[in-house]
């Protein structure tokens, strides 16, 4: 596995994450398409996620819960906006509340993966788009983040300054 | 050096502080060297007022602390909340990193490789 790039576009309002992957699009769509599959990558270790609706077709959707160390859970839902198997998916993420409804006051996040062969493996790209750019800036803080990095770049050498 | 935990009220407002351009720049710029309101004020196409407005949104998001020296108003970083911040955002940037490994770890398992 390589992450190859990654964008950020804050006028765009968009992460871009490029990666290679060691196996080929059909493959790599059952990462997306299995419900099983899915929560085994999607929740971080200490929040693993479960998939308890799964339907990867336009029009479709998935409901899922992640946990967390103390048992809480998280609930999120998706949208699937277009499909165009093995080779691109576009879907809407958003949060819900314990019973599994949007919640409508959080910000939506649209992905779009693009599955392109390589070699024998394949060029995963996901895009991910925010509602607006203050999802962007406030939720991922994208706007911050170049400004910060650059920012905490330099303590180190500014501490060493006394 | 003592890295602290922000509360959510907190993460919303460094957030908000440093959403905006030239709050990020006195950010820098007071990280690089402590600097008095009217120095800053001076190297930006905005009124005296404005510019301390920015550094009061930045205060109370705790990102700088502002000392009286004489008729001068120094502003200082306020380092434990923007290396607590900067944890933050690492964790956003590894939740995708994160998930491609795990994607990797999926595909290496050869159990659900042969799945259909």
């Amino acid at each position: 596995m390589t992450v190859v790039d990654t964008i950020k576009d804050t006028d765009a309002r968009t992460l871009t994450v490029v990666t290679e992957l060691d196996a080929p699009p059909e493959r790599v769509w059952r990462l997306w398409s299995d419900a099983g599959q899915l929560s085994r990558w999607w929740g971080p270790p200490s929040w693993p996620a479960t998939f308890t609706a799964h339907d990867l077709t336009p029009g479709g959707g998935s409901k899922y819960h992640m946990t967390g160390p103390d048992g809480t859970e998280a609930h999120g839902w998706w949208r699937v906006l277009a499909t165009d198997e093995p080779r691109s998916l576009e879907v809407e993420d958003g949060f819900a509340d314990a019973d599994g409804n949007p919640d409508d006051s959080l910000p939506v996040t649209t992905m779009h993966v693009d599955l392109a062969p390589v070699d024998g493996g394949t060029r995963m790209t996901i895009t991910s788009r925010f509602a607006s750019a203050e999802a962007l800036e406030q939720v991922l803080g994208m706007g911050m983040a170049e400004g910060m990095r650059e920012a905490i770049g330099q303590i180190p050498a500014l501490l060493a300054e006394g | 050096m003592v890295v602290r935990q922000l509360d959510p009220a907190e993460v919303d407002r460094v957030f908000a502080a440093l959403a905006d351009a030239t709050r990020r720049d006195i950010v820098t710029r007071v990280l690089r060297r402590e600097a008095s309101v009217s120095t800053l004020a001076r190297s930006y196409e905005m009124s005296f007022a404005a510019v301390q407005k920015h550094v009061a949104v930045l205060e109370r998001a705790h990102l700088v602390t502002k000392q009286r020296h004489g008729r001068e108003q120094v502003v200082h970083p306020d380092v434990a909340t923007i290396r607590a911040a900067a944890r933050l955002l690492d964790h956003y940037e590894e939740l995708w990193r994160g998930r491609i490994d795990r994607m990797s770890e999926v595909l290496g398992d050869t159990r659900e490789g042969d799945a259909p």
